[in-house]
């Protein structure tokens, strides 16, 4: 139920401005692991900072569902369910750079 | 301030009744001040102070380090290998102090838990109203009869990164070709459960490339170790003449260490080397035990939610030193642990309770400088501990084209720097 809502909340014009700021829901905090939040990291993880929600989440579930083939996302996307998905996916795409 | 008060159970009816509202809620959106202090500025302690810091600018965060540079033990097995230099593996707390952590080179001496201080070296004494520890490990100089600190100039562990690092590096180096190399790895848990075997496969490596008439042993306390399948097939691949692993039902565990003599005994023989690399026996850095955080294991026993010690109040222990459950002791693990445990802190200090995590680890080796594979799992608490989150997870695939295991090792050194830029800024 607090995920819902907080999805909810992320999902609305009000929500991002919090997102800004606020701490980021379940499991996002460690996608940064391998994502960079920082532009000046070389590395072949593509940033998810400011990313269109929509394709982050399209991304996600396709690693899910093995529709889309990875190295690892696959195992990691599986973690997840589609309402944690979008509210992970709303958060980066708040995130200012 | 002090959030003393507010137990854990007082918060948690808080959100209850609340709803579900606490994102809103005005004192974490304006941010309730508080004094943090973290003892530890390696991947977990280093990671804590600046995510603390980011969610909550009003808070006071002090980040106490025993080393005014830090040098990061992932990676460092291609260090030995001569694969990488040293200075790759260190880093600076500048970026850290940037952001507004009020940096300490000192050791942390002592915790009074009651009284909520810390102690320094140097006898000054900090009050906290939460306390995070992120100490690491250190070996354990009495589990191993014969392997002393005073041996391990002789045998070195390098468990630590740094100038145990160097010292097995050059030891291979100036070791003649033709010269036995032999391995001792832990029974768990220990840091790094892939890393003894990452280690391996990279000194085989070394061995194969320069020095093709040698040869390494591991000796193992174990019958079974991670990402075993994916290691010993790499091995039959890559290092058939070069890598011997003896599993501890072939007689593999080490009972007694001789520096003098450079040999290992085992309950079936004895091994002699011309470099011998001890992975001793491990436990939560001893300023752990001092706090009265450690448990007669010599690990911190946590909840799974904020990681606050089960042992003494307004302690949170993170990374190695802690028992988490199904995640493994890794700088990955540590990193994502710090993220939650700096959110959970900010909400106790406002006065709410911590969202329920989600945790990801992901840890990758090296088996050869092209060759990558991985171990990853998602995380959850249930029933106090966290657990794997059913269906995912897991290892890389036992059969993959090499072109998979490339694309591995070049995301595991991605990993690698961006890593040390989410910990270090
Ligand atoms: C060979 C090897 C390879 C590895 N490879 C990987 C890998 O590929 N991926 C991965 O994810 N992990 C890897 N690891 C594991 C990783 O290094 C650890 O899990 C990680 O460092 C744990 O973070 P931590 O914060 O718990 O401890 P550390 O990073 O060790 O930090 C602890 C810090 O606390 C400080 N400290 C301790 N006591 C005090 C005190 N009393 N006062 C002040 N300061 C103190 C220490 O100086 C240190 O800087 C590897 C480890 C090894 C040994
Ligand atoms: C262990 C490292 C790692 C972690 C942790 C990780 N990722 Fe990934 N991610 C990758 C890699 C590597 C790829 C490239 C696909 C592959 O090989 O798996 C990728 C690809 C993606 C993509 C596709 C991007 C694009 O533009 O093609 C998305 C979206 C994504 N990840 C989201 C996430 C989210 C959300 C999380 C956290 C829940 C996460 N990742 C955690 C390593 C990681």
């Amino acid at each position: 139920m607090i995920r819902a809502a907080l999805s909810a909340l992320l999902l609305t014009g009000a929500g991002a401005a919090l997102a800004q700021s606020a701490e980021a829901p379940p499991g996002a905090a460690a996608c940064s692991g391998c994502h960079a939040i920082s532009k000046s990291v070389e590395t072949p993880a593509p940033r998810l900072l400011g990313r269109e929600p929509a394709d982050v989440v399209a991304a996600m579930l396709a690693f899910k569902s093995g529709a889309r083939p990875a190295t690892i996302m696959d195992r990691i996307a599986k973690g997840f369910n589609e309402d944690e998905i979008r509210a992970i996916a709303a958060w980066y795409g708040a995130q200012k750079d | 301030m002090t959030d003393r008060r507010t137990s854990r159970r007082d918060a948690l009816k808080w959100l209850g009744g609340a709803a579900g509202s606490a994102l809103a809620a005005p004192a974490l959106a304006q941010g309730a001040a508080g004094t943090v202090i973290v003892i530890g500025g390696g991947f977990g302690g280093a990671g804590c102070a600046r995510a603390l810091k980011k969610l909550n600018p009003a808070l006071s965060v002090t980040l106490i380090e025993a080393n005014a540079v830090f040098t990061a033990c992932p990676f460092s097995n291609g260090v030995i290998a001569g694969l990488r230099d040293l200075k790759e593996q260190q880093f600076g707390y500048e970026g850290i102090a940037r952001d507004g952590v009020k940096m300490i080179f000192q050791a942390a001496a002592g915790v009074d838990p009651q009284a909520r201080n810390v102690t320094l070296a140097d006898g000054t004494r900090l009050a906290y109203d939460r306390l995070v520890l992120s100490p690491g490990i250190d070996l354990r100089w009495d589990a191993l009869p014969g392997y002393t600190e005073a041996a391990s100039e002789r045998m070195p562990h390098a468990w630590k990164a740094g100038a145990q690092t160097l010292l097995l590096r050059r030891q291979l180096e100036s070791m003649e070709d033709g010269g036995l190399v032999v391995m001792s790895a832990p029974a768990n848990p220990f840091r790094c459960p892939p890393g003894p075997y990452e280690r391996a496969s990279l000194i085989a490596y070394y061995l194969k490339t320069k020095k093709p008439k040698s040869k390494l042993i591991v000796l193992d306390a174990k019958d079974a170790f991670s990402k075993q399948r994916l290691f010993q097939n790499a091995w039959k691949e890559l290092y058939p003449a070069h890598l011997e692993w003896v599993s501890l039902s072939a007689g593999g565990k080490v009972t007694a260490a001789d520096a003098a003599g450079l040999t290992l005994t085992t309950d079936f023989g004895s091994h002699k080397g011309a470099v011998v690399n001890v992975i001793p026996p491990q436990k939560a850095g001893a300023i752990a035990a001092l706090a009265g955080a450690a448990d007669r294991t010599g690990w911190c026993p946590v909840e799974p939610v904020a990681f606050t010690s089960t042992l003494q109040p307004g302690i949170h222990v993170i990374g190695d030193a802690a028992v988490m459950g199904a995640m493994p002791k890794s700088a990955f693990s540590a990193n994502a642990q710090a993220k939650v445990c700096a959110a959970a802190i900010v909400r106790l200090l406002a006065g709410t309770a911590p969202a329920e995590p989600r945790l990801i680890n992901t840890c990758y080796s090296v088996v050869a400088p092209d060759y990558g594979i991985t171990v990853a799992g998602v995380y959850k608490p249930n029933n106090g501990v966290l657990v794997d989150v059913e269906g995912a997870g897991g290892v890389s695939p036992l059969e993959a084209p090499a072109s998979t295991r490339a694309q591995e090792a070049a995301y595991a050194e991605g990993w690698f720097k961006t890593i040390g830029a989410e910990t270090f800024g």
